[in-house]
């Protein structure tokens, strides 16, 4: 009894401790642009626009900070590539029949709804409601870069971005982790693995591109 | 460390989905979830990737590593690999330039309207991810080959860890303020 009223005051403290730090950094971002607003309004700008974007540098100050939370309420940071893996072996459950306990792979990392399926899901919400309340939300089909280079066909951006999706998910399985996983969360804890990940990860993406365009 | 919290499944799950949310808020507002912004950057164009992921890395180690002194949190390193990390990054680095988008801003991407992600990368995610699952057995070997010594940077570097953190701070400072200057 006793251990889970402790149990129920640290889960609340924590939640509200997090509340209160994301309202506050939610609130200094807004300062941050709201000030940015103002000096630009003397530059005849128009309002509407200015809001849509934020410093990269107060962005990526913001991941960080949701990264040390993560850390501190969690035990664990961000990533995202597992997820996927994740969503593949739910699905081979239900759909195929497929015993994933018979898999090496899954027993070692269990096809379930997790910490990180959740945070990737938020992703989606937050991007989501943030393009909308941007008025930034639009169904892109094919991106602008994409069409100058080769032209608006479906078919050709949808085959590529198939096969590019499916490097991405082998890649980040044999890597151990993707640009969150190793990028962020393994760098910032000095790992050997996530520092040779990361640059990997864009000496391949500037060769392709390049070889690309 | 908050142990009774951390092994709250429920509440971890909420966790995850609002840190999630906070997450894809800033990957949207910093132009994240742009094909042509993370392309740009891949084709050098524009450098706004970059100052996301290094202030994040900034400003995440120093709030980790202050968590750690305080006995708040505990460091892991996963071991790495030439077959693994560097095969399985550069591998991971076509299909970045080839989608577009990465595993998270993938997801956000598809929150702020992306088809082409919805149709083509996320099925694509899915597939490659379960082709490695399934081939794992085999692909041990591939990971066995030419092992890192050593697991952290500070080993690796022969220093102490709080070394090793101030240097990179002064690193990562240093390149942010260059890309500052260059604009």
């Amino acid at each position: 009894m006793k251990t889970s009223v402790t149990a129920a005051a640290v889960l609340g403290g924590c939640l509200l401790a997090g509340g209160l730090l994301a309202v506050a950094a939610s609130g200094g971002l807004w300062a941050a642009q709201a000030a940015q607003v103002a000096q630009n309004m003397d530059a005849a700008v128009d309002m509407h626009d200015l809001p849509v974007r934020w410093s990269p540098y107060l962005v990526g100050g913001g991941i960080g900070v949701v990264s040390i939370l993560a850390f501190l309420l969690s035990g664990r940071g961000l990533g995202a590539s597992t997820s996927f893996m994740q969503t593949g072996g739910m699905l081979e459950r239900k759909f195929l029949g497929v015993d994933v306990g018979r898999h090496e792979y899954y027993r070692e990392n269990p096809p379930e709804i997790s910490w990180q399926w959740m945070l990737v899901v938020g992703v989606l919400i937050g991007s989501f409601g943030s393009s909308l309340a941007s008025g930034t939300f639009h169904f892109e089909w094919v991106p602008e870069m994409w069409r100058a280079a080769f032209g608006g066909g479906f078919l050709l951006r949808w085959a590529a971005a198939l096969v590019g999706g499916a490097l991405l998910g082998f890649g980040s399985r044999l890597a151990g982790g993707c640009t969150s996983g190793h990028g962020i969360t393994g760098s910032l804890q000095l790992a050997t693995s996530s520092w040779v990940a990361f640059l990997c990860f864009f000496a391949g993406g500037v060769i392709a591109a390049a070889m690309l365009y | 460390m908050l142990t009774t919290l951390h092994k709250n499944r429920p509440a971890q799950l909420v966790l995850g989905l609002a840190l999630g949310i906070c997450f894809g808020v800033l990957l949207q507002r910093g132009g994240l979830t742009e094909y042509d912004v993370l392309m740009g950057q891949l084709r050098l164009h524009d450098w706004t990737v970059a100052k996301v992921i290094l202030s994040a890395v900034l400003v995440g180690m120093l709030g980790v590593h202050a968590l750690h002194a305080a006995g708040l949190a505990k460091l892991s390193a996963s071991p790495g690999s030439l077959g693994g990390t560097v095969l399985g990054g550069l591998i991971f680095g076509a299909g970045f330039a080839l989608l577009g988008y990465c595993p998270g801003t993938l997801a956000g991407a598809v929150g702020s309207g992306s088809m082409h992600g919805l149709l083509g990368g996320v099925p694509g995610m899915i597939l490659g991810s379960v082709v490695y699952a399934h081939a794992y057995p085999r692909l041990k070997g591939l990971r066995n080959v030419g092992p890192f010594k050593t697991r952290t940077l500070p080993e690796l570097l022969g220093m102490s860890r709080g070394r090793a953190v101030g240097l990179m701070a002064v690193a990562l400072a240093l390149v942010l303020v260059v890309l500052y200057l260059l604009g």
